[in-house]
């Protein structure tokens, strides 16, 4: 074999034995191929050179080289990045783009599972809303583990540990554990409780972003992402009094709610259908034409909503994404007014200045209905007309089939997307503007994780606030439980004679 | 460390009753007196009646049941299913008001039909609380009965008997209800004044159905319910209990401990009600001696209802379906006689930009799934999951964005829709006024129909004049699989004339 030969006698032999995951991650990461690959000529040439600043990086750690800097991994994985590079000098990442190493260290050292533990168990005691809980983990070969369940938190962590997975969700407490679900008859497990989560993603903007497409995302398209939080926080409080929403960036392209009020989480699948119902306002396929169709009076949830969208679709519509630029999208945005004789007049003007910004378009639509050009047109009809619009360009797209299954399984918090290598922190709603996808976490290098350890690890990284959020939501949280708690058992419900017992 | 038993009870909350003594209590039973038309079931019957009338009652009700979920499955209006079911009710189950009698509710006629109603309906809740299909199913028809029955009932008894449930209605003050006026017009529609109504708080969970339509005013996890939604309400509780009851009964039938006198009625009565989707047969989409292959769908496609070819052209216009697309589709295919192996072939070739490793670990599986070669055992014995009906394809009232599966009468604009239909080749000004005219009226299959009758206007005039084809076959169509079954056939006829009909 051609490779035995060209590492032998050169000091990299002693590298081979020192970072033994490394081929192995490559070669479970891409096959056979790979393996190959990793051998081939170039990286013989590279091998004396980036030996030995490797090895310096090992007792101190150097600034990691600019070069890595735009691939979409974070500065604090780079010391390990190229380590790999050693071996792998093809860009392509592993499946998951994050060295297992470093994914390791981190729930070694970082991953908040104490506090998960306590969030999904509601106190301290482990109970059934932690013994029962499903989880599914995402092996670092792409392997799918479902129904997995842990006893305690330090089960959870060591199974965690052991497996190393790329990614973990979280499902429904079942009625019993799932890990026994072979040993019963079909339909005995029943899933029994879930918080309520929504899902924000924002693919489901491509035809309103002009920015970035698919998996990609940049401030500008962030802006929908604090809007939709707003909406969707403020209808859940205000109007279903729910309290302990958990806002969870998802580590690319949107973000997660967990709504863990006791009363949320006991909802049936028809009443988690209703919320979504609720809140959706979007409807029909990219065939069904205009798709916000309000009756008038709006309905509170809708006028509130649209006192939060409007200066967001001022801002971020109109000048961000100048949407209405394009030939299409004026075409499409002509479609939505109510008024043929008002249209064919903004379609000459627009014509005639292709370049118009999506500001002087909106503000055209008011000027020429001024002027009177029409006289079919009826003032009130074009304000409701413009209403639909800004919530068309603007409203939450929620993808809806999350929300409605007790049983859909959902990306944990805190956990590194394996896509771009971030960490899914929460957002705090009341400063949803502040956050910024690109910053979380960017400051952490690699000498947080292989710092001393008297504080707890995660204290002295910038991963510190989240993680101090998410203990605070969770002190709240188990406040209220106990209350709970205590007042069920003072008021414990008469049992209710069975009503088939004749 | 001291274990506690899960199954332990708390010695200080165990019953006190002892086991041995309680088959010799005298039996609490309760007399029923059915003071009210309407009887929301909590109570189970307890007198003595003969096997004859135990099995005559419960087949008079299930006639009627049968009916009603007929005619929902026919997607008939409320007005036509309510003439559809008034005679058979009147025959099998009469139910009149205590205005009916100068006794009122005291006249022995009205308390034979009330008692009759109240037995068989929980006669039929043995036979049905079996499997969970049953139970649905059951507990649907039972609501659209009740509803009916509430709707006709006299308003002051209706009063009377609301007040007989004890709801937890909490009526808004006065004082309450002018601070938020303005949000109770904006919520409820077609309200002027909110005086007008009487206004009740109750959990929102209770009015899911008008939160879904965002119809209530909504604060705090509280709904303020209007006054004349009472219906809505008290369906809710219907089911809701009912639902419970049932699941409780399911429970309990196993202890049924019973001769066999009971049990042979009660599995005689739930195999007569038969399954509402077995209207559509396994073999009655595949056509015989059509070669039905992964290359000649194309050519086909001409058969299928605009639901499917709409399907077909996006699939060949972007070479990609979302996966809700997908799944019509393949089980659609499924249903035409396409064999797995030429289905993952077809869906292999259309998806042109994926390569074989991503169409294996993305899609395939789905496709096997679908035809019941994975998944679990229950999947694989029913070989998948059937075709859907129109029923099942109009009620998917959340067609989502981007996505191109569901019916194009009821979830395209209506422009979209005629440009579609113009597309498929249908340019008759006639027809496609009618469509316009049946779809505002949310009649799809009408319009669906409307359009199969015209495009194969020569063929089944032909057919009819032969007399070949009786009016049977060429009944309403229901399922988009019948639909493709009837064009192939009616276009084959007509290509090569029968030669004397083997």
């Amino acid at each position: 074999m051609p490779h035995s030969v060209s590492p032998s006698g050169s000091p990299s032999r002693k590298d081979d034995e020192e970072l033994p995951d490394a081929p192995v991650d490559s070669a479970a990461a891409n096959g056979g191929v790979k393996l190959e690959d990793m051998f081939n000529e170039d990286d013989d040439e590279e091998f004396p050179a980036s030996n030995a600043q490797d090895v310096k990086m090992e007792s101190s750690p150097v600034p990691a080289p600019a070069k890595y800097a735009d691939n979409g991994i974070p500065k604090y994985m780079e010391a390990h990045r190229t380590d790999q590079k050693l071996y792998d000098s093809a860009p392509a990442p592993g499946p998951s783009g994050v060295d297992t190493d470093v994914m390791l260290a981190f729930y070694q050292r970082l991953f908040p599972f104490r506090y998960l533990f306590q969030w999904l168990n509601h106190g301290i005691v482990p109970t059934r809303d932690f013994g029962n809980r499903e989880f599914a983990l995402t092996l670092q070969n792409d392997a799918y583990l479902r129904y997995q369940s842990y006893p305690t938190a330090d089960l959870f962590r060591k199974d965690i540990l052991k497996m190393n997975p790329s990614r973990f969700e979280i499902g429904p407490v079942y009625s019993t554990n799932p890990r026994d679900r072979k040993t019963l008859r079909g339909g005995q497990m029943k899933p029994v409780s879930k918080e309520l989560v929504f899902d924000i993603d924002m693919t489901d903007y491509d035809d309103i972003r002009t920015c970035c497409q698919k998996a990609s995302i940049c401030a500008k398209c962030w802006a929908f992402v604090t809007m939709a939080i707003k909406v969707i926080d403020s209808a859940l409080r205000e109007d279903f009094g729910f309290e302990h929403i958990l806002w969870v960036y998802s580590g690319r392209r949107g973000a997660h709610a967990w709504v863990c009020d006791a009363r949320a989480r006991n909802l049936p699948d028809d009443r988690r259908r209703a919320i979504a119902g609720y809140l959706e306002i979007l409807r029909g396929g990219s065939q069904s034409g205009k798709r916000v169709n309000l009756k008038r009076p709006l309905h509170p949830h809708v006028t509130r909503s649209l006192d939060i969208l409007k200066n967001y679709f001022a801002q971020t519509t109109l000048v961000d994404q100048d949407t209405f630029a394009s030939f299409e999208q004026a075409e499409k945005l002509l479609g939505l007014l109510p008024d043929k004789s008002l249209n064919e007049s903004l379609k000459r003007k627009w014509d005639s200045s292709p370049d118009r910004p999506s500001t002087s378009k909106w503000a055209d639509i008011d000027a020429l209905a001024k002027t009177g050009k029409s006289s079919t047109l009826n003032t009130s009809t074009l304000r409701d007309a413009k209403q639909d619009i800004v919530l068309e360009y603007t409203y939450p797209r929620l993808d809806a089939e999350v929300s409605k299954k007790m049983i859909h399984l959902l990306k944990s918090p805190f956990v590194i997307h394996p896509g771009t290598g971030r960490i899914c922190v929460p957002i705090d709603p009341r400063k949803a503007d502040e956050f910024d996808p690109f910053l979380s976490l960017r400051a952490m290098n690699g000498s947080d994780i292989k710092g001393a350890r008297k504080l707890q690890d995660y204290e002295k990284t910038s991963l510190k606030p989240y993680i101090d959020f998410f203990r605070s939501f969770i002190a709240n949280l188990l406040k209220e439980e106990r209350a709970d708690k205590r007042e069920r058992e003072e008021t414990a419900p008469p049992i209710k004679a069975d009503p088939m017992e004749f | 460390m001291i274990r506690q038993d899960a199954h332990r009870i708390d010695p200080k909350r165990r019953a006190t009753i002892d086991p041995k003594k309680r088959q010799f209590a005298t039996p609490t039973y309760k007399q029923q007196d059915y003071p009210h038309r309407l009887n929301i079931y909590d109570t189970p019957p307890t007198a003595e009646i003969t096997l004859e009338q135990f099995e005559q009652w419960a087949i008079d009700r299930l006639k009627v049941l049968a009916e009603i979920e007929a005619c929902s499955y026919r997607n008939k209006s409320p007005a036509e299913t309510e003439s559809h079911i008034t005679p058979l009710l009147q025959k099998f189950l009469p139910l009149s008001s205590n205005t009916a009698s100068s006794n009122g509710a005291a006249d022995p006629r009205l308390r034979n039909e009330r008692q009759k109603d109240h037995y068989s309906h929980f006669i039929l809740r043995l036979a049905f609380s079996a499997t969970e299909d049953l139970r649905r199913r059951f507990a649907r028809a039972e609501t659209m009965l009740f509803r009916y029955r509430f709707q006709k009932d006299d308003s002051r008894e209706r009063r009377a008997f609301i007040e007989s449930l004890n709801l937890d209605w909490e009526p808004v003050s006065e004082e309450e209800r002018n601070q938020v006026a303005e949000n109770l017009i904006g919520a409820t529609l077609g309200l002027r004044r909110v005086d007008e109504e009487t206004w009740y708080k109750v959990d929102w969970e209770k009015v899911a159905e008008l939160v879904e339509r965002r119809s209530v005013f909504m604060k705090r996890g509280k709904a303020y319910v209007p006054g004349r939604e009472q219906l809505s309400m008290i369906m809710a509780e219907f089911t809701a209990r009912l639902e419970r009851s049932l699941e409780l009964t399911s429970r309990a039938l196993p202890r049924l401990d019973e001769d066999d006198r009971l049990t042979p009625i009660l599995n005689h009565l739930s195999k007569n009600f038969g399954s509402a989707e077995s209207v559509y047969s396994e073999s009655e989409g595949h056509v015989d001696g059509a070669a039905i292959t992964a290359s000649s769908i194309d050519s086909l496609s001409q058969h299928f209802p605009l639901c499917m070819r709409s399907l077909h052209m996006n699939l060949r216009k972007n070479n990609h379906l979302k996966h809700f697309g997908r799944l019509q589709y393949t089980l659609f295919l499924k249903g035409i006689g396409l064999s797995l192996e030429e289905c993952i072939l077809f869906w292999r070739q259309s998806f042109k930009g994926k390569t074989d490793d991503e169409f294996n670990s993305q899609y395939k599986y789905n496709i096997r799934h679908a035809y019941g070669d994975v998944g679990g055992d229950v999947n694989r014995r029913g070989r998948g999951y059937p075709p859907y009906s129109c029923q099942k394809i109009l009620g998917d009232n959340n067609v989502g964005i981007g996505q191109t599966h569901g019916c194009p009468y009821r979830h395209y604009s209506v422009d979209n829709l005629v440009g579609l239909l113009q597309s498929t080749g249908v340019h008759d000004k006639e027809v496609l006024r009618g469509v316009r005219e049946d779809v505002g009226k949310q009649r799809y299959h009408i319009a669906c129909n409307r359009v199969f009758e015209f495009s194969h206007k020569n063929e089944i005039k032909k057919v009819k004049e032969d007399g070949t084809w009786s009016q049977a076959d060429l009944d309403t169509i229901v399922h988009p699989n019948t639909y493709f079954k009837r064009s192939y056939l009616l276009k084959t006829l007509a290509k090569a004339p029968p030669r004397g009909e083997a």
